[in-house]
């Protein structure tokens, strides 16, 4: 009966093992590897899935790791296609690239904090410490708990470039990870400031959770103004690759920037390209 | 021992088949251990080799972008967020133990026990989350801004001490029973009985306990990340946001590259070895407490 049983055991762990080693063979046949920014992988593996079933006999494999990533993977090869979720610093611009869709970040505040817009410079004061108390911007006279990003985030190199500022300046209480976790830090605390993604603060002050989104420059931070251009601290959403796009990889970004995804765009609160 | 796996293996074609198997397994096991550590090892050695390990407790702050990775910071935040959560859960946890064993009426004990169980069994993530939602708006209420090394030390407080109160509770649980009567026979009184025999005799459990309930603060990453804000300094008192070897790991490996990729590893590498020096130290006081007893 033992022996009955191991040899049983023994004939799944084989009979496994062939299957796995079968299925990478045909994973292997036509496929596309994207790597990159963790603000686009939800959006790019959506469409990954539409696509592989427009075109039976392929696969799209999403991988995240942030824009810095998406780049180093596509130059190394190690990647068919990057998605970079700001703009190509100057040394980056030999890379092919094609915009999917525009992401903005707002300033975000408690629901029940009276200020209704910040002007850019105060913005910058309170976040290099010099600003300390809601009372010295015509708030109440309460601490102010700024709340910051880690390094390496494409949200945090945005902020600081459209401010003016260097992560060394920032004097930050709190330091989050990603947008969910930031939006629950304001929601509980009425002096926090931070920012995050429009389309996630949109989508969280609609359904009820105790934050409001700051104007900027006198234009209100929603997806429509993202969507027009008028809102000033936009990131484009691209996918790059080293050569320019050809065969699979020209299909995909075809398909991306079609009006056939736009749904799915819009799904992740970003706004499509017109 | 292995005179008697021998005699086995010689009768039986089965046993011996099993028996190799067991061999092999314990094997994998073993390696499984050496093989991350040479993983870790491997991946820290650029940073190590280029940067040097003094750079990471002589450079200006931790600002990967610009070259600058001091993990002191880190260090501090670990070891006070796990010494502060130790210091509470250790004595509470002894005492929920003797509670359950001696003084509640068996009906509370049942309960009581199980409760304990249930929290053990809870996933670090939702211990987080209510830290984010209830306890650190709570925090700021009284001393802004919030998160901070206090949160971090009441989140992993309730995290081990299940961990604790369990392992001491079985280990109460296996003292001699002649033990107890003979301390009844001397007449001695329920406290003193308990201060003066069957806590020394579950000292080595007791230890084990502790000891466990260290190595889960010092490995725990997500409900710490959630709470202490993040912030690299080297806190001054218990109301400063402080970050963790194991936040900044979770925080900045998915966006991180080249030599600061392989500083998270250095920091990885540090834990291990934080980790290792525990599990020495609790063994150590064992095998003296177990040689003290056969003596």
């Amino acid at each position: 009966m033992t022996k009955f049983k191991i040899a049983t055991w023994l004939g799944i762990l084989l009979l496994s093992g062939i299957t796995y080693s079968q299925t990478l063979a045909i994973a292997s046949q036509e496929k596309l590897v994207i790597s990159g920014s963790s603000t686009m992988a939800p959006l790019v593996a959506e469409i990954g899935k539409r696509f592989e079933n427009l075109h039976p006999g392929t696969r799209v494999d999403v991988q995240t790791g942030g824009s810095s990533r998406g780049i180093a993977d596509t130059v190394n090869g190690l990647a068919d296609i990057g998605m970079v979720s700001r703009a190509l610093k100057p040394q980056e611009h030999a890379l092919h690239g094609a915009t999917i869709a525009h992401d903005g970040i707002t300033m975000i505040l408690h629901k029940d904090n009276p200020i209704d817009e910040l002007s850019n410079e105060h913005i910058r004061l309170i976040y290099s410490g010099v600003i300390t108390n809601w009372k010295t911007v015509g708030g109440i006279d309460a601490p102010i708990t700024v709340v910051n990003k880690a390094e390496g985030r494409s949200t945090l190199e945005l902020f600081l470039q459209y401010f003016q500022l260097s992560n060394r300046m920032i004097r930050a209480h709190v330091i989050i990870g990603d947008n969910e976790q930031g939006i629950k830090t304001i929601a509980g605390n009425p002096h926090a400031i931070g920012y995050v993604s429009v389309g996630t603060a949109q989508y969280d002050a609609i359904h009820e959770v105790p934050i409001k989104l700051l104007a900027l420059h006198h234009v209100p931070a929603t997806l429509e103004t993202v969507q027009a251009g008028t809102f000033p601290l936009s990131r484009p959403l691209t996918l790059v690759s080293k050569n320019p796009f050809t065969g699979l990889a020209q299909t995909f970004i075809d398909f991306s920037r079609s009006p056939a995804v736009h749904d799915l765009i819009l799904k992740q609160y970003f706004v499509p390209i017109p | 021992m292995i005179s008697f796996s021998n005699n086995i293996s010689s009768q039986f074609l089965s046993d011996r088949v099993l028996l190799w198997s067991l061999r092999f397994f314990a094997l994998i096991a073993g390696c499984l251990l050496f093989l991350i550590v040479i993983f870790l090892i491997h991946e820290a050695w650029p940073a190590v080799q280029q940067l040097g390990i003094t750079s990471f407790f002589t450079d200006d702050a931790w600002y990967p972008t610009e070259s600058l990775y001091l993990l002191t910071p880190m260090l501090w935040g670990t070891f006070l967020a796990t010494l502060g959560a130790v210091i509470l859960a250790a004595p509470i946890g002894i005492l929920s133990a003797v509670f359950i064993h001696y003084y509640a009426p068996s009906l509370l004990a049942i309960t009581y026990r199980r409760l304990i169980e249930l929290l053990a069994g809870i996933p670090s993530v939702v211990f987080g989350l209510w830290g984010l939602v209830v306890l650190v708006p709570l925090i700021a209420s009284w001393q802004p801004p919030g998160p901070s090394l206090l949160a971090g030390i009441l989140i992993l407080f309730l995290m081990i001490l299940p961990t604790i109160t369990l392992v001491i509770h079985s280990s109460l649980a296996h003292i001699p029973i002649a033990y107890i009567h003979n301390a009844t026979a001397l007449g001695l009184g329920r406290w003193s009985m308990i201060r003066k025999v069957i806590l020394p005799s579950a000292k080595s459990g007791i230890f084990t306990g502790i000891f466990l309930g260290v190595a889960r603060a010092l490995g725990e990453t997500m409900a710490i990340l959630m709470v202490c804000g993040n912030v690299v300094q080297t806190p001054s008192d218990l109301f400063d946001p402080i970050r963790t070897l194991t936040a900044n790991i979770a925080l900045e490996m998915a966006y991180a590259l080249g030599n600061h990729r392989s500083t998270l590893f250095v920091s990885g590498l540090m834990l291990m070895a934080m980790i290792v020096i525990f599990v020495l130290m609790a063994e150590r006081l064992r095998y003296r407490e177990t040689n003290a007893h056969a003596n």
